[in-house]
């Protein structure tokens, strides 16, 4: 298959685009392979690659229900930062950061990777408080990190009301310049390229109905497009780890599936050239380069599998938005959407061997999934191919909960539809 | 959504609070199985389709219910008291003389 350059968009600009060749094959499947990754979402998409290239195991199918990326990474709100509080989830979304500035150039695919920086706004002294340690958390293990004055935010983002009679008054921010935004269909076909270019096999429309088993062992899956077979299985399926993992027998996990809704206006002219968070409410918004808004709150709150939201937090989303930004009133909502998310107990991921001989985990993710998708892949095949976690992903174990190290940001227990 | 509160009649979603999982068993007080802990307090059932759960008609009559509801239709088939389901602990305490 042909690089993409500059050379090849003029070339077909000129012959009416008939040299563009499919971006990945669609091959049937074989019926044995080295690794079979059950999903074909943004993480198992990254994981089929890094197994490929960091591994040289090319042998691997990736077996996905649907089409690529119908599921959250095409879904998300395409934020991308590292700024979390505990060194375990730091170092790890930071090795995502530098994974997310290259690449573009490494998957010959353009991201459009943006780091317009995130700004996480404080309303009140204790909660500036809170973000000058969680900023000290940050710098401390070298990740950029920057407390904002009022009289600094008003400068870099003039459209917010810094004054004192705004309904929630901003008294300073954290900001991490170097997070951003992504385009996510783009994740999800770049990584599905660059692994279909090294040999990966990626096979749509083809559900996982069952594991194959050798007493506990897992040897392969049953799919709608028969049986495959392979010493490792991989599962890498987000809000549908429960139903997938009951096939294998596993019908209790620290996880609940639930819905996060997202939204996006129609297009404005260019008003906000940053990542907001808003903090007297869940919400947070960026402006798209086709001039939409695209925002979010917090999840619907309670176990879901529908992929569509309730009205409640619609309204709870839209009121915050216009506390905020009141000048948004009279704009108008495209679209809004829901994606399943895996909450899990403590708010933090699951990367790991088993739970079952022949099998390796990776689900959690809760509602941040798409920021952590090249470290997820990276580290995924690096447990995979080893047999072993990457010390970047060793925390992120399943048994965590059960030795008391769970890995809890905020501190928030084992309420799933908190964090 | 519309739950029917037993004792309110429908009302909107908004008025109620999810407890969780409902399938959950909770060990005796004085039970040290650190297993039987451990999965009361992190595992889930988490399937797609029935699930048994605990609201709390908070803006209501604040009773908490079990409720049946598929969690990919979001058609709830049976609303109860959830006192009625679990066990009486505060009935027991009080045939021992206990306050609460």
């Amino acid at each position: 298959m042909r690089e993409y350059s500059a050379l090849s968009l003029i070339r077909n600009a000129f012959n009416g685009n008939r040299d563009w060749q499919p971006v990945w094959r669609k091959p049937d499947p074989k019926p044995a392979y080295d690794v079979i990754i059950v999903g074909g979402g943004g993480h198992g998409l990254s994981t089929a690659y890094y197994l490929a290239k960091e591994h040289g195991i090319t042998n691997v199918a990736i077996v996905e229900k649907g089409w690529l990326g119908s599921g959250n990474v095409g879904r998300n709100t395409t934020a991308v930062r590292s700024n979390y509080l505990l060194p375990e989830n730091n170092r790890f979304y930071e090795h995502s950061m530098d994974l997310w500035e290259d690449l573009s150039h490494e998957l010959n695919y353009n991201v459009m990777f943006s780091q317009r920086g995130c700004l996480n706004l404080a309303h009140t002294p204790a909660q500036l408080d809170d973000y000058a340690r969680r900023g000290n958390a940050l710098r401390h293990e070298g990740i950029d990190s920057e407390l904002m004055t009022p009289s600094e935010i008003a400068r870099e983002v003039p459209v917010l009301d810094m004054s004192r009679t705004a309904r929630f008054p901003i008294v300073g921010g954290l900001m991490q310049r170097s997070a951003g935004t992504a385009r996510h269909d783009a994740v999800a076909w770049g990584y599905a390229r660059g692994a279909d270019r090294l040999g990966v096999d990626i096979i749509e429309n083809c559900e996982v109905t069952g594991f194959l088993r050798d007493g506990d062992r897992i040897t392969g899956v049953q799919t709608s497009r028969g049986e495959i077979r392979a010493a490792k299985v991989a599962v890498a399926v987000a809000g549908h780890t429960g139903p997938v993992m009951k096939l294998a027998g596993i019908d209790r996990l620290p996880i609940e599936s639930q819905v996060l809704q997202a939204f996006v206006t129609e297009s404005l002219k260019p008003f906000l050239d940053t990542v907001l968070t808003f903090g007297m409410g869940h919400f947070y918004v960026a402006q798209s380069d086709k001039g939409g808004l695209i925002y979010g709150g917090a999840l619907d709150g309670y176990n879901s599998y529908a992929q569509r939201g309730n009205l409640p937090l619609v309204e709870e989303v839209m009121s915050e938005m216009l506390a905020l930004f009141p000048s948004l009133a009279s704009v108008r909502v495209l679209r809004s959407w829901g994606g399943v998310t895996d909450m899990s107990m403590d708010g933090s991921p699951i990367i790991t061997t088993g739970p079952l001989p022949g099998m390796y985990l990776n689900c959690g993710w809760c509602y941040g999934g798409f920021k952590a998708t090249p470290a997820s892949g990276w580290c995924f095949a690096h447990t995979i191919a080893r047999d072993e976690p990457h010390p970047l992903n060793a925390a992120f174990t399943l048994d965590r909960f059960y030795r008391g190290a769970v890995i809890d940001d905020k501190g928030q227990g084992a309420t799933p539809n908190l964090h | 959504m519309i739950i029917t509160c037993p004792y309110c009649g429908p009302r909107d979603l908004s008025e109620f609070a999810y407890q969780g999982d409902g399938n959950r068993k909770r060990p005796d007080q004085a039970s040290t199985n650190q297993k039987a802990w451990n999965a009361y307090v992190y595992d889930r059932l988490n399937p797609a389709g029935e699930h048994n759960e605990i609201w709390q008609h908070a803006g209501g009559c604040r009773r908490h219910l079990a409720v049946t509801r598929n969690t990919l239709t979001h058609a709830i088939s049976k609303v109860a008291f959830a006192a009625a389901a679990g066990p009486k602990r505060s009935a027991a305490r009080r045939k021992q003389g206990k306050a609460g």
